[in-house]
């Protein structure tokens, strides 16, 4: 104002200037004042890093899950049993034709001999049932191990199977795992349900602490509407106001990703070494540590996004009624 | 280049068809009654509110035509000065004045140079680092009014800078806003304080249930 000098050098910068020195500054003026409000910032970063926890662990127990019940499906076989008198052009043509059948993944082919060795390594404690499998010749059927695409789904196999020409081949009816399917059919409806329940909970929760989340940053900016106000009257554009909250709301959500993965990886690491050996049923944490360790780059990019989303979302919201140029 | 014609017409209450021209560089004091339209009149030209009806140009820009995004651009043209300062409380006397630069995308060297000077001009030398609450009531209008002649815009609003401060530190914010028109702003200031008015010889224009009951070259105080 004072003097002419002062003139000159205001006409001096380019516009591509300003926005360069507008964007630095509202990235400055979003770390002052993340740091002036460390109260504020670690309440919304508390809350937000409970959020991506709790998303975390439902997204490594779906996967668990999911890759526990592959094992076990994958377990699933149907054995024929073939009479002794099956010739081996018999034994060739069933095993060529069962191929060709729907949904069969593989046809394994076990002989006498072989049923009698897995049947002794399976009995080595055994003595009694040794030595009554000695004395006889021995009584163990050849047989076909098949293996299902789709163990759910066994309908062509069986009606193969079921042919007259087929039925008279063998020894004695055809073995389905027929317990074992019950309880994987219980597994899975079991695994169904958890995860629809997870998906409706977890949206519950992110809802909950979004609301949350938006009111601490709102509650905030309520307290600072003057300067807000005081801004816009000195003709700061809107972003320039909104700015340097969208990056303090963005960093509470960088932080709360890190402090989550951080404290899911301690978690996991501590319980794959203590709970290595045991089993907690369908929950192979082994396989969770695993996995988490697989996508940790996965993970943390959604995390830091997720955070941002949610911190940036809540503060444009917050900030806009306060932006209104005509009151 | 600085000038202001307005005719505008607000329903019932506040204004009713105001016009008002203003050349650059005069020193114009508003006065009237509580409520009877300056601030409405200040708001409209800071654009705070939009007049239902009317024309308002300043410094040739057509108001009608400003678009919405171009008005933190024109109120950077526009210094105004409030009756409770409106400082930023958490930021230094320093900080405050600086901001209004930042703002307006001016590099930091010159924030460096210009600050200084300008808190210098309204008196403020070595309060610098005071926040404002540390200061007197005249101190921060003083403070206020150097963020908006920082800029070096073309007119100054004052709407009652005067109202909140004691006449001893009353008389040094006037100074000051006197010292600012000689330098080439066009002033505008609306006070109660008759004392003000008489002795700054200046053009008077009265307001009165939004309208326009007095104009006059010298003007004095009266209770119109």
């Amino acid at each position: 104002m004072g003097s002419n000098g002062m003139k000159k050098k205001r006409t001096g910068s380019s516009s591509s200037d300003h926005h360069f020195i507008a964007f630095e500054r509202v990235i400055k003026n979003g770390f002052v004042s993340f740091g002036r409000n460390i109260w504020l910032a670690i309440a919304a970063i508390a809350m937000m890093a409970i959020t991506l926890t709790i998303l975390l662990f439902a997204v490594v127990a779906n996967s668990t899950f999911r890759h526990t019940i592959s094992e076990i499906t994958s377990h699933i076989d149907v054995s024929v049993y073939l009479k002794d008198s099956v010739t081996e052009k018999q034994r060739g043509d069933l095993i060529a034709q069962l191929k060709k059948t729907d949904n069969v993944k593989s046809v394994d082919y076990i002989s006498k001999e072989r049923a009698l060795k897995s049947y002794r390594e399976q009995n080595i404690n055994n003595s009694d049932l040794l030595e009554a499998i000695s004395e006889t010749a021995n009584p163990l059927p050849a047989s076909l191990n098949i293996k299902p695409n789709d163990p759910n789904n066994l309908g062509a196999i069986k009606d193969f199977l079921d042919k007259p020409a087929i039925a008279a081949l063998q020894s004695d009816p055809t073995s389905y795992s027929g317990d074992r399917k019950a309880a994987i059919d219980k597994i899975t409806s079991a695994t169904h349900f958890f995860e629809q329940a997870g998906v409706v909970g977890i949206a519950v929760f992110i809802l909950i602490s979004m609301l949350i989340i938006f009111n601490t940053i709102r509650m905030a900016i309520f307290n600072r509407r003057d300067e807000l106000v005081i801004m816009r009257l000195l003709g700061a554009s809107k972003w320039f106001i909104r700015g340097p909250f969208v990056v303090e709301t963005m960093l509470y959500g960088i932080v709360a990703a890190g402090i989550s993965l951080t404290v899911c990886a301690s978690l996991f690491a501590v319980a794959s070494s203590t709970l290595q050996a045991s089993s907690l049923g369908l929950l192979d944490i082994g396989y969770s540590s695993h996995y988490f360790k697989e996508h940790l780059v996965l993970i943390l990019l959604v995390q830091v996004g997720i955070g941002i989303i949610i911190g940036a979302a809540s503060s444009i919201v917050a900030t806009r009624r306060y932006l209104k140029l005509n009151r | 280049m600085d000038r202001v014609t307005k005719t505008y017409n607000r329903r019932g209450s506040a204004l009713e068809r105001v016009s008002l021209h203003v050349e650059p560089k005069e020193f114009v004091i508003i006065v009237g009654p509580s409520g009877a339209g300056k601030s409405t009149l200040f708001k409209l030209l800071t654009r705070e509110e939009k007049p239902t009806s009317g024309k308002i140009i300043v410094g040739g820009i057509d108001y009608d035509k400003l678009k919405d995004k171009d008005v933190p651009l024109l109120r950077r043209k526009i210094g105004v000065v409030f009756q409770d300062f409106k400082l930023l409380l958490n930021k230094t006397a320093y900080e405050n004045v600086a901001f209004a630069l930042e703002i307006a995308g001016i590099p930091n060297r010159e924030i460096k140079h210009t600050v200084p000077k300008v808190l210098d001009l309204v008196g403020l030398k070595g309060k610098e680092r005071n926040y404002p609450l540390e200061l007197s009531g005249g101190e921060r209008q003083r403070v206020a009014i150097a963020r908006a002649v920082v800029r070096q815009p073309k007119i100054l609003i004052a709407d009652e800078p005067t109202g909140n401060l004691d006449p001893k530190y009353a008389w040094d914010v006037i100074k000051v806003l006197e010292k600012i028109n000689r330098y080439g702003t066009t002033v505008l200031l609306t006070t109660h304080n008759q004392d003000i008015v008489n002795s700054l010889k200046r053009r008077v224009v009265t307001i009165k249930d939004g309208q326009i009951a007095g104009d006059r070259a010298v003007g004095q105080y009266k209770d119109a």
